[in-house]
């Protein structure tokens, strides 16, 4: 699985309340997609395009374990790379269904709105403006199948250990 | 080559003699704790079958009594799951009510030696148990909670050795900031804490510690075992368990030694806790509209009573609001029963009910914008407590009690001896 989009740059440490506010913590799925960055930037939301990717810094996602990862995946975004990923973070982007990749110098091989090609095959990403290939930390062959497969409630649906979405 | 106290805790749940950094381990679950953010209509899905209805615990705790109808319609649909499957280590409304990390410490849910998940970040709270207690996602409840397993990535193991007393009015909280400001994230990592000081450590203040480790980014965070944590245990279920004590020859990344003599009270500055602190000197006078004592890091006995030593015949400050939320209804009993909710009433403090509340901006105590707080709860993320324009500092127990009677960041010193 490989994909090229355009890029959206953010720094380090970028929290969960930041991506999903703790106002919206019970908001259906639609209102908290509103409520995404918009007190590190206001107006991202409407900017950012089916199909785009994500570049984060160190330790993207730091926080709680609200469903931050399910709002990105909302978004419409392809998926993300960053430097790091947290821990809880990355698990919340295996089991709801967010391609999200490691990849040590990722935010100074890119610009904002450079275009990446992002492969979830060798875990490569190119900078298709500067050619440069950067190679991730590869996600487990169980794990990615995961987030390919759209995440966990899928798989237990499937399994008929929980209901169908209504 | 050894292992540390969590990846032997890892490699026992796993069914494997050994694991190491690096490896996906998928391990049974002993205790899977939902609680009522789970239940929300934007997240449940109804589940079908469970695994082990005895091994499910059912919290409510971020917006107890209901604070409007999304967070009792979660609640409702809760009962009903509990019904259904007849669960019968519930926390509702009532006796019984608390926050799900206070609970799972006070009625000894988390076993030595076991795991434990709950869809809430400071689920590393347990690991003071020796317990591989971790925040997971809603997603991953699901899962744990019809399969009975979960999986992790083994990260590398930074050890803390505890050494020397803590003097009063410095606590853990204390201690907490200055590692996240001397030693910054520990994402991917576990910490395991230990050290000559363990027994003169309440499970209480070591609680404290491992909940906060949730703010480091830590992976798990353990006590390695002493008595102290395995009489409280013992005292509390009767369950059998095997805790996990640390090879002599374990690999840590890492071996840090904390003076506790040396430690003074810190306060971070707003919107994160790594390497963000100051001693409490250098921001005193800082304006401040609130101040905050709860939550499952700063919602015990021990807090309570550090808060009331200070503010015992003190007023609050006519500009600043003190609200106080005792981590457990028993909690509130208990400190009620040893006089320090008089005190603290007395002093202008609000008392609320157990529940998560003014932590997560949930309810009892929201920010506006411009506002500033002082907190002894678990996170100061930009907007964490209201509007994102306010500010959250976070200090002990005591470092809030000094800054709500002066009306601005105070030294508790100021107010002891």
């Amino acid at each position: 699985m490989e994909f090229t989009g355009k890029t959206w740059k953010f720094g380090d440490n970028i929290n969960t309340d930041l991506i999903l506010p703790g106002r919206a913590q019970l908001f259906t799925e639609a209102e908290q997609l509103r409520c995404v960055f918009e007190a590190n930037r206001p107006g991202w939301i409407d900017e950012v395009a089916s199909g785009d990717i994500l570049i984060g810094g160190h330790n993207f996602g730091m926080g709680s374990s609200r469903p931050a990862a399910r709002s990105l995946r909302n978004t419409g975004l392809a998926g993300m790379v960053a430097e790091s990923i947290n821990g809880l973070f990355y698990r919340n982007c295996v089991n709801w269904g967010f391609l999200a990749l490691e990849c040590a110098g990722i935010s100074t091989a890119f610009e904002e709105g450079d275009e990446a090609k992002v492969s979830f095959e060798d875990f490569t990403v190119t900078n298709r403006r500067t050619g440069d290939v950067l190679r991730g930390r590869p996600v487990p062959a169980v794990l990615l199948d995961t987030m390919k497969a759209g995440g966990v409630l899928p798989l237990l649906e499937a399994e008929g250990l929980i209901a169908a979405a209504e | 080559m050894g292992m540390t106290a969590i990846e032997k805790i890892l490699a026992k749940n796993s069914g494997q003699e050994v694991v190491k950094p690096g490896d996906l381990v998928v391990v049974q679950v002993g205790t899977a704790v939902l609680y009522d953010n789970n239940f929300a209509p934007s997240i449940w899905r109804e589940i079908l079958k469970v695994h082990d209805r005895d091994r499910i615990v059912v919290v409510f705790d971020h917006r107890v009594p209901a604070k409007d109808i999304v967070s009792a319609t979660a609640q409702k649909i809760g009962r009903e799951f509990v019904k259904k499957f007849d669960i019968e280590r519930f926390h509702d409304v009532g006796a019984k009510q608390g926050i799900s990390h206070v609970l799972v410490a006070d009625h000894g849910y988390a076993l030595p030696g076991s795991v434990l998940v709950c869809g809430d970040s400071h689920t590393c709270s347990a690991g003071v148990f020796n317990c591989a207690a971790r925040g997971t996602g809603a997603p991953d409840m699901f899962y744990a909670v019809t399969k009975g397993e979960t999986w992790f990535r083994v990260g590398e193991t930074i050890r803390y050795d505890f050494e020397g007393k803590l003097e009063a009015p410095v606590s853990m909280k204390d201690v907490f900031l200055h590692i996240a400001d001397t030693y910054g994230s520990h994402a991917n990592q576990n910490v395991e804490f230990g050290g000559g000081a363990l027994p003169g450590l309440s499970i209480n203040a070591r609680r404290t510690m491992t909940t906060m480790c949730a703010e480091l980014s830590a992976e798990f965070a353990t006590f390695e075992p002493d008595d102290v944590m395995l009489d409280y245990v013992r005292e509390r279920n009767p369950a059998p368990f095997e805790a996990q004590y640390p090879d002599e020859d374990a690999t840590y990344l890492d071996r840090r030694t904390i003076k506790l003599d040396e430690m003074e009270p810190l306060v971070a500055l707003p919107d994160t806790v790594l390497e963000n602190s100051q001693k409490v000197g250098e921001v005193a006078g800082t304006h401040i509209d609130q101040a905050f004592i709860g939550s499952c890091a700063n919602g015990t006995l021990d807090d309570f009573a550090a808060a009331a030593a200070v503010l015992k015949g003190n007023k609050v400050a006519s500009n600043v609001r003190l609200l106080i939320t005792p981590g457990t209804q028993n909690i509130y009993l208990e400190a009620l029963r040893h006089g320090y909710i008089e005190t603290l009433i007395e002093a202008g403090a609000v008392v609320t009910n157990a529940t998560c509340g003014a932590c997560g901006g949930g309810h009892l105590g929201i920010l506006a914008a411009g506002e500033s707080c002082i907190t002894a709860s678990t996170r100061n993320f930009k907007g964490r407590m209201g509007d994102s324009d306010s500010k959250v500092y976070m200090g002990s127990p005591a470092t809030v009690a000094a800054s709500a009677i002066k009306g601005m960041i105070a030294d508790p010193r100021d107010f002891l001896n």
